[in-house]
């Protein structure tokens, strides 16, 4: 199959309009041509990842440097959590707050819409369903596939890139509707309590489906957005799949019971208990915040506690009360950034993490270097507050 | 013996280097060290492998979107594979970071019989033509 461009996006590709859309228009062929696109299409909104300076390192600092001395995005376009919340003080060292600094700049510079955020779903009035996006940001490309109803492909920090500069995408996978189907089930044969049973049910058929759509019956049909997200992100964090749907099908069945999701949780669980509790991958949004607020009560940790959400969100939480009360229970509510490849949740620092995200668990384990302790929030709660 | 196999191409370019095979995919951010080329993952079957000057032959790649950076990395730090062959579908991630890190990047077409990659053969990658061609060490 070839990609067709038209006689403009080939001008494009041959630098007529500059060398930073060639590179665009030879990310965009190039992902045209691995899931068979005919041609590409365009789209409303962007969602980049690639943002936080430990996860992208000087390479990409050097990259995006270079990148947005010439590059304008075309749609609104925003931006994935970075490595730390920059209103607070923190003991990281001078030269990863200036490799960040430059970071950010360059996304500035090139017109993104500073959100730090990978829950973009809940703080912005996103196009409506069945409109063409390009999300980065394994999460995000789940939910807005799977929740609200958007099309896009499970996008990369540099295939979402060129979509911000150019306005397009291929058309293909995902954004054609007749591929939204799924091709595939997981039969859950356990019962399913809490968020952390959907993360692992999400890290489990990740790793056992290479389709781009998986079918979890009616087991998804009417959960919280606690436990939406808690699946989206750890589906995303160990496959290639990019949707999930309650629509039955006939066809092949994975079977997912205790023992499946015991091996999961004997991979990422590596430790007895932790120093820190660290809530929030995808960041936390005004519900899981009043959830736990409310689970909490009158009582504090007993433990130091990191909880992170987008800005936004926190500034809401502060309007009704509600951060304040985390905060009086000995939370710290930290901004812009996210638990996984945090650097705040360093080996050095900790020797064991306390969560319930699977997609943190995931991270901390194997690019932290740091041991997990992976427990549902209600226990969370339960041991670690008095 | 050696023997050649047409691929569909992804990313052009000629590369050569003894081939790193596996079956299990990889998530390029959490699994390598983008300073040396070597694969971390205790889950990994190729834990303790270096990428470098290699040619990966692999499914595709899994879990975060900034993998295409990671990819971007290696390259920068001189420990890339020097190509990289996809025996599944071929992901957005792996196809946009070689894109960038001008590394060929192939594609096994789906409907040949995929033969049993030998590590320490040598590959060499035509990606003008999309020649795959296996030399036995």
């Amino acid at each position: 199959m070839i990609v067709h461009l038209t006689r403009e996006e080939e001008d494009a590709l041959d630098e007529k309009h500059g060398q930073s859309i060639s590179i665009a228009y030879k990310i965009l062929l190039s992902i045209g041509k691995a899931t068979n696109a005919e041609r590409l299409i365009p789209v409303d909104w962007v969602h980049l990842s690639g943002v936080n300076y430990n996860t992208i390192g000087e390479a990409g600092v050097n990259f995006l440097t270079k990148y947005s001395q010439e590059a304008r995005f075309v749609v609104p376009t925003t931006i994935n959590p970075m490595g730390y919340d920059s209103h607070k003080q923190t003991k990281l060292s001078n030269n990863f707050k200036r490799q960040q600094g430059e970071i950010v700049k360059a996304y500035e510079k090139m017109g993104s819409i500073p959100s730090f955020s990978c829950i973009p779903y809940e703080l912005f009035q996103l196009p409506d369903r069945g409109h063409n996006v390009s999300f980065a940001e394994s999460n995000a490309a789940v939910m807005a596939n799977s929740v609200f109803g958007l099309h896009t492909n499970k996008e990369s920090s540099l295939s979402a890139l060129a979509s911000a500069v150019t306005g397009k995408a291929p058309y293909s996978d995902l954004r054609i509707n007749s591929l939204r189907d799924p091709k595939i089930k997981i039969n859950v044969e356990t019962e399913l309590n809490t968020e952390l049973d959907y993360g692992v049910l999400g890290y489990f058929s990740g790793k056992s489906v290479r389709e781009s759509c998986v079918s979890f019956g009616d087991h998804t049909s009417n959960i919280d957005m606690y436990k939406t997200k808690s699946l989206a992100a750890a589906l995303g964090t160990s496959g290639a799949c990019g949707m999930f749907s309650n629509k039955e099908i006939n066809g092949e069945s994975i079977s997912f019971d205790r023992e499946e999701a015991k091996s999961v949780m004997d991979e990422l669980n590596t430790t007895e208990s932790g120093d820190v509790i660290a809530l929030g991958s995808p960041q936390l949004g005004m519900y899981e915040l009043k959830l736990l607020s409310d689970m909490i009560g009158d009582k504090r940790f007993s433990k130091k506690c990191m909880i992170f959400c987008p800005r936004s969100i926190y500034e809401k939480a502060s309007n009704s009360g509600i951060a304040q009360r985390l905060e009086n229970a000995g939370a710290n509510l930290i901004c812009d950034a996210c638990t996984c490849l945090s650097p705040l949740l360093t080996h050095e620092e900790y020797d064991g993490v306390i969560t319930n995200s699977v997609k943190a668990a995931h991270y901390l384990n194997k690019s932290n270097g740091v041991s997990v302790c992976l427990n549902d929030l209600r226990s969370i709660i339960n041991e670690y507050t008095k | 013996m050696n023997y050649s196999i047409k691929c569909k191409i992804i990313v052009g370019g000629r590369a050569s280097g003894r081939l790193l095979a596996t079956k299990q995919p990889i998530n390029f951010l959490s699994s390598v060290d983008h300073s040396t080329g070597m694969i971390t993952d205790k889950n990994h079957e190729l834990c303790g492998r270096s990428l470098k000057n290699h040619v990966l032959v692999f499914p595709y790649a899994v879990g975060s979107s900034v993998g295409a950076y990671s990819i971007f990395a290696l390259k920068s730090n001189s420990v890339s594979p020097s190509a990289i062959i996809c025996t599944s579908k071929t992901d957005i991630t792996t196809a946009s970071g070689c894109a960038i890190a001008n590394i060929p990047l192939l594609e096994l077409c789906s409907d040949r019989n995929i033969p049993k990659f030998e590590n320490y053969d040598e590959g060499i990658i035509d990606g003008i033509s999309g020649i795959l061609q296996i030399k036995k060490v």
